[in-house]
């Protein structure tokens, strides 16, 4: 069975598995973007809290995925709550880093003239900081998401959803029929996905970015 | 609508009194005991060299820095302890390279503060487009675009619309036209006088260059470090009689000169000239030379703006051709030029005289070397009797003050 072959016979599974995957990575990247945001937002006013953050963020990433969703796997069990804790916590360091350098990137100057036109310090925040810093976030999230795309294929070890399980039942079965093919669709399905999400950055990000900053 | 339009807030009156700024940690004060009282509806300039505490003191009137003393009244409210958002929307605040906000239209920038007021929706769109307006941009043409799309002078506009834009009573402005060049700032500042012309703002405005506080203010505050004043009084009194070294030096070489930029030609005396128009008979051309006190007259054309100075002899020269004879005015101002526009006139002609036009460029008089020293001089002296009274009332003022300290000091021994 040559590869064309094999996507036709099972293009039913691999849809499904792209579609979950896909989701998992969207789901988890929603839930990193609003809880990095809140920590940019909590600690860039402070040198010690942002480094902090940052440097927090940096220590999680060094923890090997797989070893990561290992851990998890005692404590939360398996299937679905390893993986979204894991992909989480993975997608938050860039969006952090983003936020609070996009946030004290903000010129100085217009906070003072924010301040000084009677901005309250929310009013501030939501109308002048985090417009300005909307595009470093932005870009913290869309590296968040490619590095989520490889990352979430480790979750088919803890019984995760995706196109993993596509590529760990190659690796186990290696020397049969289909194992290069189940590889193969796997890498392949997670490439194609990860073009989709940024090509739909791109298209956030020209809807989003006001057109008065755009470069 | 029956209900009339809004008259705009003139300036209210803004009083300083005891305000101080100390900083945790350092010694000095930043901004020691200021008390200053500013008229409604006046410009006043603080000036001073970098680092004098001048741009912390103006900081202060809208609490962007909060003073760890003293008092600030504005309209005679007390706005010490008040909510400072509250503040800040009473208060217009211009700052240099305008502050505008770069991910929002120019009409988004102007419209921040009467929306965050609480304006009808209809009311700021109708108050945008008289902003612009106000401040020489076509509404049409600039509403839509971003503060990127304009021009350094241009975005210095919409920054004070923007200030402007709620109508407050009092305007802050700090350097405002720093970082423009040098023609632009003359422009924006010239705009700046039409505007409080118009409006009757109360102003504050901060500068380190002297000659932009002479020409904006009704009255200038020369500071020294931790803002102490060193002088509070007229341009006029200032470049006449400055009060210490400080502010002589702070003055700068040239005080004379400058203070000709303050008066206009029709502050100063003309000089009746005899004239004469194209149409008028030859012969009583030659009459009025031969028999007037003058060698020369002044021939106007038909619509009686100058056209030529004539000569003793420059008509028999010419053959009796009016066409031929005499010699072209090439220079005029007019009656609103400063003293020093009228000078350069009087030092560039060969003859040491220029003719004084109308708005339709009519002939009004003559202005000579003579009558132009005269009117300084004149000027110069009363300039210097006034600025000699404000002198004393200070001093008293500042007698009594010390008096009370002494006073106050001696009873708390008592207690």
């Amino acid at each position: 069975m040559n590869f064309w072959e094999y996507l036709g016979s099972r293009h039913q599974q691999l849809l499904t598995d792209a579609y979950q995957h896909a989701s998992v990575v969207f789901q988890c990247m929603v839930l990193a973007t609003l809880l990095g945001v809140l920590v940019g937002v909590a600690t860039y006013r402070t040198e010690w809290a942002g480094n902090l953050a940052t440097t927090a963020g940096s220590t999680i990433l060094t923890v090997p995925s797989l070893a990561m969703i290992g851990l998890l796997i005692p404590v939360v069990g398996l299937g679905v709550p390893p993986t979204v804790i894991a992909l989480t916590l993975y997608g938050l360091l860039p969006v952090v880093r983003n936020a609070i350098v996009g946030l004290r990137g903000v010129d100085p100057a217009l906070v003072d003239a924010a301040r000084g036109i009677g901005m309250s310090g929310p009013a501030r925040l939501a109308r002048v900081e985090l417009p300005l810093a909307w595009p470093p976030i932005l870009t913290g999230i869309r590296v968040s998401t490619q590095m989520l795309m490889g990352i979430a294929a480790i979750a088919a070890y803890a019984s995760g959803p995706g196109l993993g399980n596509e590529i760990f039942r190659g690796l186990a079965s290696l020397g049969s029929k289909n194992a290069l093919n189940q590889v193969l669709a796997g890498t392949l399905g997670i490439i194609i996905l990860a073009l989709l999400f940024d090509a739909a950055y791109v298209l956030i990000g020209r809807l989003t970015i006001p057109r008065g900053i755009r470069v | 609508m029956s209900e009339p339009a809004p008259a705009t807030a003139h300036g209210a009156p803004i009083e300083l009194e005891n305000l101080t700024k100390r900083y945790p940690g350092s010694p000095q004060p930043a901004v020691d005991n200021v008390n200053m009282e500013i008229k409604a509806g006046e410009t006043v300039v603080f000036v001073g060299p970098s680092g004098c505490g001048k741009s912390t003191t103006l900081k202060m009137i809208n609490r962007l820095i909060e003073p760890t003393g003293g008092r600030i009244r504005i309209g005679g409210e007390d706005v010490t302890d008040i909510d400072p958002v509250r503040l800040r929307r009473k208060v217009g605040y211009a700052i240099q390279s305008s502050g505008l906000f770069p991910h929002m239209t120019v009409a988004q920038n102007i419209a921040l503060v009467p929306r965050m007021t609480g304006w009808p929706k209809k009311r700021v769109a109708e108050r945008v487009e008289e902003m612009l307006d106000l401040v020489g941009l076509d509404p049409g043409e600039f509403h839509g675009r971003y503060p990127r799309q304009l021009s350094g002078g241009q975005q210095q506009r919409v920054g004070v619309a923007r200030a402007l834009a709620a109508d407050p009573p009092v305007l802050l402005m700090d350097e405002p036209f720093g970082a423009v060049d040098p023609i632009t700032r003359d422009h924006l500042q010239d705009e700046l006088i039409r505007l409080q012309f118009e409006l009757h703002k109360t102003i504050v405005f901060v500068t380190h260059d002297f000659d932009e506080a002479i020409k904006l203010g009704d009255r200038i505050a020369v500071l020294r470090e931790r803002s102490h004043i060193a002088q509070f009084d007229t341009p006029e009194a200032i470049l006449t009689n400055p009060a210490d070294d400080f502010v002589s030096g702070f003055v700068g070489a040239g005080a004379a000169l400058k203070r000709l930029n303050l008066s206009r030609v029709r502050d100063v005396e003309m000089r009746e000239y005899p004239t004469v128009t194209v149409d008028t008979p030859l012969q009583q051309i030659f009459g009025l030379l031969r028999a007037g006190g003058t060698n020369e007259i002044l021939l106007l054309d038909r619509r009686r703006r100058p056209y030529k100075w004539l000569r003793r002899g420059d008509l028999m020269r010419a053959r009796g051709s009016l066409a031929r004879a005499g010699t072209l005015v090439h220079d005029t101002v007019t009656r609103d030029a400063t003293l020093r526009d009228a000078l350069e006139a009087v030092l560039t002609d060969n003859a040491g005289r220029v003719a004084v036009t109308g708005r339709r460029g009519e002939y009004i008089g003559v202005v000579d070397m003579e009558t132009l020293m005269n009117s300084v001089h004149e000027l110069l002296e009363a300039d210097r009797l006034d600025a000699l009274e404000h002198q004393h009332d200070l001093e008293e003022a500042r007698a009594q003050q010390t008096h009370f300290e002494q006073e106050g000091e001696a009873t708390e021994r008592k207690a």
